[in-house]
């Protein structure tokens, strides 16, 4: 009997992948980082690894559709005379005019104003068209402060000191030469067509002490009526919001590293900040220890999809959420419609995240006269109106049958969690024990 | 003429009543005094009125002014006149960091000396400085004119984009992406009308030397990546 070597299948290095080797072709022909646009991509400890508990006989259930569950909120009553009241706790976060489309900037104010929530600048300044169809517009301010002005200041119903976000807490920012039309370049001050570089850090403060001085500037300039937010991301979060607190902030906003970027190097969105889930209790803790949980509001955003994942937040202690990529895709972003668009561009449908390039095919991320007339605004604002209102729904679903009459009455013993990660991050017991992981031994 | 006192009034008071000030107001006039440092002075100023603030101040002082023109007669702490879009303000004394930073529009005077960062991302504003500056200054800065009397200090000009430097006495350094211009005939007109509008009238223009960006950093290329850091 004679015998062959058999030969072993082949077999690829989970350490070297496929996604790995090609980044490394990529970076040994190019000389250049990869640089897109989104949030974290990896797979990362997150709202589905939480479910909600339900009433049962510890618990009295409300009846769907009939006893009612109210979602609203009030945001920024710690200092300023003009605080904001929301009918939903979903509100739109920062994109600016230059990374988007005026369409997409409109149909963000359209669908947040008839879901009565609210929408915010970024850096860039603050559009016509956005303030137009925003009834209720956040006005970022940030390092670069580009086309900030005081005139726009005194329009905002809400002011947000953006300190970082969750795809690059740390780093600046960037808008690639192809998207610094005319308009864009007026709006910035820059010349047309350069790569813009934002800061990293305000221009005219260092540290949270400053900060205290600046927002004092701000109330002054504003006569105290307006909402001060401070956002950060998510990396230190417990201390991040305690210094926000100390620093005069009416509201919190913590980024996790789920959050969406206009355009970012890769290896920084995937490699710097923490997981929106383990943000969350940290920053509710810092509230907390200083008496201010409620009184100085939480606003929680990187990842949220759906009205679950909005419970869940505030099931841990948050007052809203803030969605990005959501909303964009509810605009039309990354739809199959598409599909040959994105084959041609080398990608895919819901892979699509070369946003600084200013070629989206659905119309969102750019600047292409061409390109920006496949965004209907109206339609477009109508079904983020929508989207908001479904997770609004949902999220009232499930608080009802949690017993609660608002949604804020979740509370983290309405949930367990399925990981042991989830668990530790979210400080809730695994699910059929009563075990925390780090809380009780 | 108002006086306010602000030692008795307090800053809330002084801010509400320049904001208040309407259009075609009489009280052009405006004088503040016993600042004693006290930050946001005179923020958010939005009218053609003259204000004197008798003594020194704090943070941010004019931040943020539209159309009035402010004269410390004193110094300045941190981010004087920061984000100004009009009028004018003149610092009798020192300025302290940051001043002038993102400034979008009108004219800085200080008749001292500006530490650190003076006209950080500045978009358009004037600056005109009596004496030496301290390091960064104009750090990308992206429009408007930054005249010092004096010395700079280091990194001058680091990542500008379209920002005029012009300096009369030495420069410890340049920043990223800044080098020296020719001073042409344009230039010293500007430098001309600058120092008039300061009342700076023992300096020539010719005794400048023009500072701006080579403009290597404004696509990004491997090439340069040094430059990056």
């Amino acid at each position: 009997m004679s015998y062959t070597n058999p030969p072993t299948v082949p077999r690829k290095s989970a350490t070297f992948d496929d996604y790995t080797l090609s980044e490394i072709r990529r970076a040994a022909t190019t000389g250049i980082y990869d640089i897109r646009g989104g949030g974290a991509k990896r797979r990362l400890p997150h709202f589905d690894d939480l479910l909600f508990l339900g009433a049962s006989m510890s618990r009295y259930p409300l009846e769907g559709y009939r006893e009612r569950c109210d979602t609203d909120v009030v945001l920024g009553n710690r200092f300023a005379q003009k605080p904001l009241h929301l009918k939903i706790p979903i509100t739109i976060a920062g994109m600016s005019f230059g990374s988007l489309s005026a369409h997409a900037k409109e149909a963000l104010g359209r669908g947040a104003t008839a879901a009565g929530t609210s929408t915010t600048t970024g850096d860039g300044g603050m559009s016509t068209e956005e303030r137009g169809q925003s009834q209720t517009l956040v006005y970022q301010y940030l390092p670069s402060r580009y086309g900030m002005n005081p005139a726009d200041l005194l329009k905002a119903d809400a002011i947000e000191i953006v300190v970082g976000q969750g795809a690059k807490p740390g780093g600046g920012g960037m808008l690639m030469g192809q998207k610094i039309t005319d308009r864009v370049a007026a709006m910035r001050m820059l010349p047309k067509g350069i790569d813009q570089r934002s800061a990293c850090r305000h221009p005219d403060w260092t540290g949270p002490d400053d900060l205290e001085i600046k927002i004092l500037e701000l109330r002054e300039i504003t006569d105290w009526q307006t909402p001060i937010y401070i956002k950060v991301g998510g990396a230190r979060p417990y201390y991040d919001v305690a210094l926000a607190v100390k620093a005069g902030a009416d509201v919190v906003v913590v980024d996790g590293m789920q959050g969406g970027t206009a355009a970012t190097q890769e290896v920084f969105i995937e490699n710097v900040g923490m997981p929106t889930l383990a943000c969350i209790r940290p920053a509710v803790q810092a509230l907390q220890d200083l008496g201010m949980h409620r009184k100085v509001q939480l606003i929680v955003s990187g990842g949220i999809r759906n009205g679950a994942d909005v419970a869940k937040a505030l099931a841990l202690g948050a007052d809203a959420v803030s969605i990005g990529t959501a909303a964009l895709v509810a605009l039309g972003d990354n739809d199959p419609a598409y599909e040959s668009d994105y084959n041609a561009l080398g990608t895919t449908a819901g892979a699509y995240d070369d946003w600084h390039e200013g070629r989206d095919p659905a119309g969102i991320t750019t600047q292409d006269p061409e390109l920006m007339k496949r965004l209907d605004p109206v339609l477009a604002g109508r079904r983020l109106a929508n989207y908001l209102k479904v997770m609004t729904l949902e999220a009232q679903t499930i608080a009802r049958a949690c017993g609660k009459s608002h949604v804020h009455n979740l509370e983290p013993e309405d949930l367990c969690a399925l990981t042991v990660e989830a668990a530790a991050m979210a400080r809730v017991p695994l699910a059929g024990t009563n075990w925390i992981p780090g809380q009780n031994f | 003429m108002p006086t306010i006192d602000l030692a008795e009034s307090g800053l809330r008071s002084l801010n509400k009543q320049l904001h208040d000030v309407g259009e075609g107001s009489n009280e052009t006039h405006w004088d503040i005094i016993n600042p004693r440092g006290a930050h946001a002075v005179a923020v958010g100023v939005n009218a053609a009125i003259a204000i004197t603030i008798h003594g020194s101040t704090g943070y941010y002082c004019a931040g943020m002014n539209r159309e009035a023109r402010i004269v410390v007669q004193g110094s300045v702490g941190p981010g004087a006149a920061e984000n100004m879009m009009s009028g004018s303000v003149t610092v009798m004394g020192d300025a302290s960091q940051y001043a002038g930073a993102t400034g979008q529009g009108g004219l800085l005077v200080i008749q001292g000396n500006a530490s650190s960062r003076c006209g950080i991302s500045m978009k358009g504003i004037d600056i005109v400085v009596r004496g030496n500056i301290g390091h960064m200054a104009a750090f990308m800065g992206q429009a408007g004119h930054l005249v010092v009397c004096g010395d700079a200090g280091d990194a001058l000009g680091d990542s500008v984009y379209e920002a005029k430097l012009f300096v009369r006495g030495s420069v410890k350094s340049l920043g990223a992406d800044c080098i020296e211009k020719p001073l042409r005939a344009e230039h010293l007109a500007v430098l001309e009308k600058l120092l008039g509008q300061a009342g700076i009238t023992d300096v020539k223009p010719s005794e400048f030397k023009r500072y701006g960006s080579a403009r290597k950093l404004y696509n990004f290329s491997v090439d340069h990546a040094d430059a990056y850091g």
